[in-house]
């Protein structure tokens, strides 16, 4: 496995920083060598500035490549939205010459040039294709006896063409690695349905994607699970901050507590919650804090 | 042709307007090809919300009529459920991505993403930090500014200066006349 720095996006250091802290910790643990990415911008955010201008995508994205170019080390992502951009971009411009060409004459103002060396990774896709399953369960020190609504978010599958990850629409990767700690991944309707964030509708017309957030509320509150997990900040602040605001909205109560990835396997290494940001979710859920305590003792 | 229809005929476009169907054609996203199924629609997890109707949106395309100020374009959440089910493998996303780029360009764009532009113009991220994070970063053990622009101004300059030389802050500023 190539060296990887580590891409931090604009949801997880500015907004839910405690997944930051579980990735840092997992990595260690995993052995895995991955530096910072000093300097790095936004992605930038696919949905929305990609729509807006090509070129301005390409320019921001291909910088945060070069960063990493620089260091001799591959992108490693923990956003969907930070990988499919930054993936996207990656592709476009090792394919197509006419478009490197144009974008390296934007950052050649900034006495930057885009080479095409370095890969972008996701967390999910890379443990599982690094490590699997079988070995990360090996890691495991604390078993997670926990019930889990796994949620994809689309853009670690989607588009297939690009991602080449397998079925999009039962796609099982991320389920094993949920297992691996432990936790039973439970099936549920609409599971690979959107959170409803992407695309600028979150920002432009909250309502309406907060239905859709609500929709995938309710079929996991019928599934009875003890907690979301998901591995990407935005489908996160959706799940997480959302049912605050469908609460506020509609005065619908959940309150399912949320996990990245990174924070569930923290758990599985030992990490308490506290150390893994988990408690700074929105969502405070005391009879999931005291079940994770009590997995830990056991 | 007779003058009338010619006119009236909306694949044939003025000068000042901006070609949409054109534009798709050329970036292979051949949405002539469509035969109406509506298997977009029927997979779109916006629509059961919204007034997005994918099937139309397409359709408008293939006919070239004016879909730059339909407010269905903003509503896609870009699931791609339509692109991986189309059977015609229509780039279904890609095309609605490239009509809001032609819609951005014309001036059109709404409210809550050009102040999106705006916090990315000034701070390189389009969710810059605030106070309460600052304060759970500490409390984490972690740096208060985390290692991106935040932390380093020279960094951030590079970035303006990428945003200036692509002309995305003249882009963000131009309204519709």
């Amino acid at each position: 496995m190539k060296k990887l720095s580590l891409f931090l996006g604009c949801i997880i250091p500015n907004r839910y920083p405690g997944i930051e802290k579980a990735t840092y910790l997992c990595l260690e643990k995993l052995g895995i060598d991955c530096s910072d990415l000093p300097g790095a911008s936004c992605c930038p955010a696919p949905g929305v500035f990609r729509s807006f201008d090509k070129s301005t995508w390409l320019a921001l994205a291909s910088r945060n490549i070069v960063l990493s170019e620089e260091l001799e080390r591959d992108v490693l992502t923990i956003c969907n939205g930070c990988y499919g951009s930054l993936i996207d971009a990656n592709n476009e411009l090792k394919e197509n010459a006419a478009l490197k060409k144009s974008t390296n004459t934007h950052l050649e103002k900034i006495g930057k040039k885009y080479n095409g060396s370095a890969d972008v990774r996701h967390i999910v896709e890379l443990l599982y294709d690094e490590f699997g399953p079988e070995k990360i369960k090996e890691m495991v020190t604390t078993p997670l006896n926990l019930r889990v609504a796994l949620h994809y978010g689309c853009h670690l599958v989607k588009p297939s063409k690009e991602r080449q990850l397998g079925s999009v629409e039962r796609p099982m990767f991320f389920d094993e690695l949920v297992e691996s700690t432990g936790a039973e991944s439970v099936d549920y309707p609409d599971k690979m349905a959107c959170c409803g964030a992407g695309g600028g509708v979150r920002s432009a017309l909250l309502e309406k994607s907060l239905e859709m957030a609500n929709h995938k509320f309710s079929r996991i509150q019928d599934a009875g699970v003890d907690c979301i997990v998901n591995a990407c900040p935005f489908c996160h602040l959706q799940l997480d901050g959302g049912q605050a605001e469908v609460k506020e909205k509609f005065g619908l109560e959940y309150n399912i507590p949320v996990l990245h990835y990174t924070q569930l396997l923290g758990l599985a290494f030992g990490f308490s919650p506290e150390e893994l940001g988990i408690d700074l979710n929105v969502i405070k859920n005391d009879e999931f804090l005291a079940k994770l305590k009590e997995l830990a003792e056991n | 042709m007779h003058i009338k229809n010619k006119i009236n005929n909306p694949l044939v476009k003025t000068m000042s307007e901006p070609d949409v169907l054109k534009t798709l054609q050329d970036a292979s996203l051949d949405v002539l090809t469509c035969m109406q199924c509506g298997t977009c629609s029927g997979s779109c997890p916006s629509g059961r919300y919204t007034s997005l109707n994918t099937r139309r949106i397409i359709r408008k395309a293939r006919k070239n009529s004016d879909m730059l100020h339909d407010d269905d374009l903003w509503m896609c959440a870009t699931c791609y459920n339509c692109q991986e089910r189309c059977p015609r493998g229509i780039k279904i996303v890609d095309a609605i991505l490239m009509i809001r780029t032609i819609a951005v360009h014309e001036g059109i764009m709404l409210p809550a993403h050009r102040k999106i532009s705006e916090l990315v113009l000034k701070h390189g991220h389009a969710v810059p930090i605030n106070d309460a994070t600052k304060e759970k970063r500490k409390d984490l053990g972690l740096e208060e500014l985390p290692e991106t622009v935040h932390k380093y101004p020279e960094a951030l300059a590079d970035v303006k200066k990428l945003l200036e030389s692509c002309g995305f802050d003249k882009l963000v500023v131009k309204k519709q006349e």
